[in-house]
């Protein structure tokens, strides 16, 4: 999978590159679908999220969970995904681990952002209060700050291909960020509720909530990765004109 | 390894006094703040201790786009990447370097600010400590962030962008032990053997992922 794209020279590597074009094939034929069970997903899980029970404490604010939760769950995992990618580039130099890993980026701050703009609505007629630097939200800003840190990096460099190594090695060293976020709830006991969905044997939410959550997180799912399919076609289309630019000003020189 | 360890801190004391510009650079910080919280002894004893942290933050990260940039225009980065020692151990030994020149001085300089900023003796000591245990941290961490960025020709602000959310449990697990040690409910041993773990985790990983992305930049 791998040797035919190593071998290539260097300019030439998002040309004739065999496995892209196998990527671009898949992704042609599967996105439609992916489009619509997104489209379906949010259907149902938003239809189950508003005919979701209040909450005895919270009233109609508990809605805002089925929003919240999945785009924090998204950041996260967009982030993980990432560092998969990261170790792609790192250790096979694979180019499509390097267009995954820069397309993902700016999705992943989008969901940071979702997640830290609904809880601070959420937080308002909850606790009072739109910010608090407690250890669950300080530890997401913080994933936002290296998201968008990241973004910078992938822009910085004049030639793309060289971002790749860079962008991965930051990537995989900011990745401590992660079960930092995971356990803050539980090392520092502070405002933000600690884990209640994945807990070991009965979830502590009832039913009447569990099942509208879990819709919703399968719609983020799936949006994340028809709009992460969408991106890197998109990222592996502009490298191509790129390099058709490249070549066409070339010949022109040589002539 | 000693050699270059040598060579690191004579080009940093020739190179216009880089650690002196550190310490003044402090001295700046430590001096802003009375004047943006105002002159009240009591209320700058209780910051003190932070301020002396974001201080020593600030001022390591200053140097940080240096650490490989001299290296890298006049070509000796290559030899650096080439010898025949581990890279790794090589950014191990120049981070400890840029640590000699950027957090030493400032570990050394902590009574006399300490003393400006109307700190207790006791308390001097524990932040003189807790910056002589924690600082490292930060020039390892930093090599990752100045590996990255030593290709591009305006790094140094990506470079703090990059490296300053890394650095935050350092900051904390600092902060936390001069508190523990101060105020009488909070732990002082935990957060600051954390610190310590902190600074002994990131000096064997940050010149790792820096080699990586060195290795790579060279060829």
């Amino acid at each position: 999978m791998t040797s035919n794209t190593v071998s290539q020279p260097r300019l030439g590597n998002f040309w004739g590159l065999a496995n892209p074009t196998r990527f671009m094939a898949f992704t042609d034929r599967i996105l439609p679908y992916l489009i619509a069970a997104t489209l379906a997903a949010f259907a149902i899980g938003l239809y189950l999220s508003f005919n979701a029970p209040q909450d005895y404490q919270q009233g109609y604010t508990v809605l805002i969970m089925f929003i919240h939760v999945p785009a924090a769950w998204l950041a996260m995992m967009t982030y993980s995904v990432m560092s998969v990618s990261a170790i792609g580039t790192i250790v096979w130099r694979h180019p499509l681990a390097d267009v995954s890993l820069r397309t993902a980026a700016p999705l992943g701050a989008v969901f940071t952002f979702l997640a830290l703009a609904t809880g601070s609505l959420w937080g308002k007629p909850m606790w009072g209060t739109w910010w608090e630097w407690d250890a669950r939200m300080t530890s997401v800003l913080i994933l936002l700050i290296i998201y968008l840190g990241l973004i910078a990096l992938s822009k910085a460099f004049d030639e793309p291909s060289e971002a790749a190594q860079p962008l991965a090695v930051m990537t995989l060293t900011g990745f401590i960020i992660i079960p930092i976020i995971k356990f803050s709830v539980d090392w520092w006991n502070t405002l933000h509720q600690p884990a209640s969905v994945s807990r070991l044997g009965q979830p502590a939410m009832d039913a009447a909530f569990l099942y509208p959550l879990g819709t919703m997180a399968l719609a983020y799912t799936l949006l994340f990765f028809t709009l992460h399919f969408m991106a890197m076609r998109n990222e592996v289309l502009a490298r191509r004109i790129r390099s058709i630019k490249i070549r066409a000003t070339r010949k022109r020189k040589q002539s | 390894m000693i050699a270059l360890l040598a060579r690191e801190i004579r080009i940093a004391w020739r190179a216009g006094g880089g650690i002196l510009t550190g310490i003044l650079f402090f001295l700046a910080v430590v001096v802003v703040f009375p004047f943006a919280v105002g002159p009240d002894t009591r209320l700058l004893s209780h910051l003190a201790p932070a301020i002396l942290w974001i201080g020593a933050l600030l001022a390591s990260l200053l140097g940080l786009d240096r650490l490989f940039a001299q290296e890298r225009e006049d070509g000796s980065l290559d030899l650096l990447v080439m010898q025949a020692h581990p890279l790794a151990l090589t950014i191990f030994v120049k981070a400890l370097a840029h640590w000699m020149v950027s957090g030493l001085p400032l570990v050394l300089a902590t009574p006399l600010f300490g003393v400006m900023l109307n700190l207790s003796g006791f308390a001097i000591g524990v932040t003189a400590l807790t910056l002589a245990a924690g600082t490292p941290a930060i020039s390892f961490i930093g090599a990752v962030g100045a590996a990255v960025a030593v290709k591009l020709p305006r790094g140094g602000m990506l470079i703090s962008v990059l490296v300053l959310p890394l650095v935050i449990p350092v900051l904390i697990f600092g902060i936390a032990s001069i508190v523990g040690a101060l105020e009488d409910p909070a732990p002082f041993t935990g957060p600051f053997l954390l610190l310590c773990a902190t600074t002994l985790f990131t000096s064997v990983l940050g010149p790792l992922a820096a080699s990586v992305m060195l290795r790579h930049s060279a060829d």
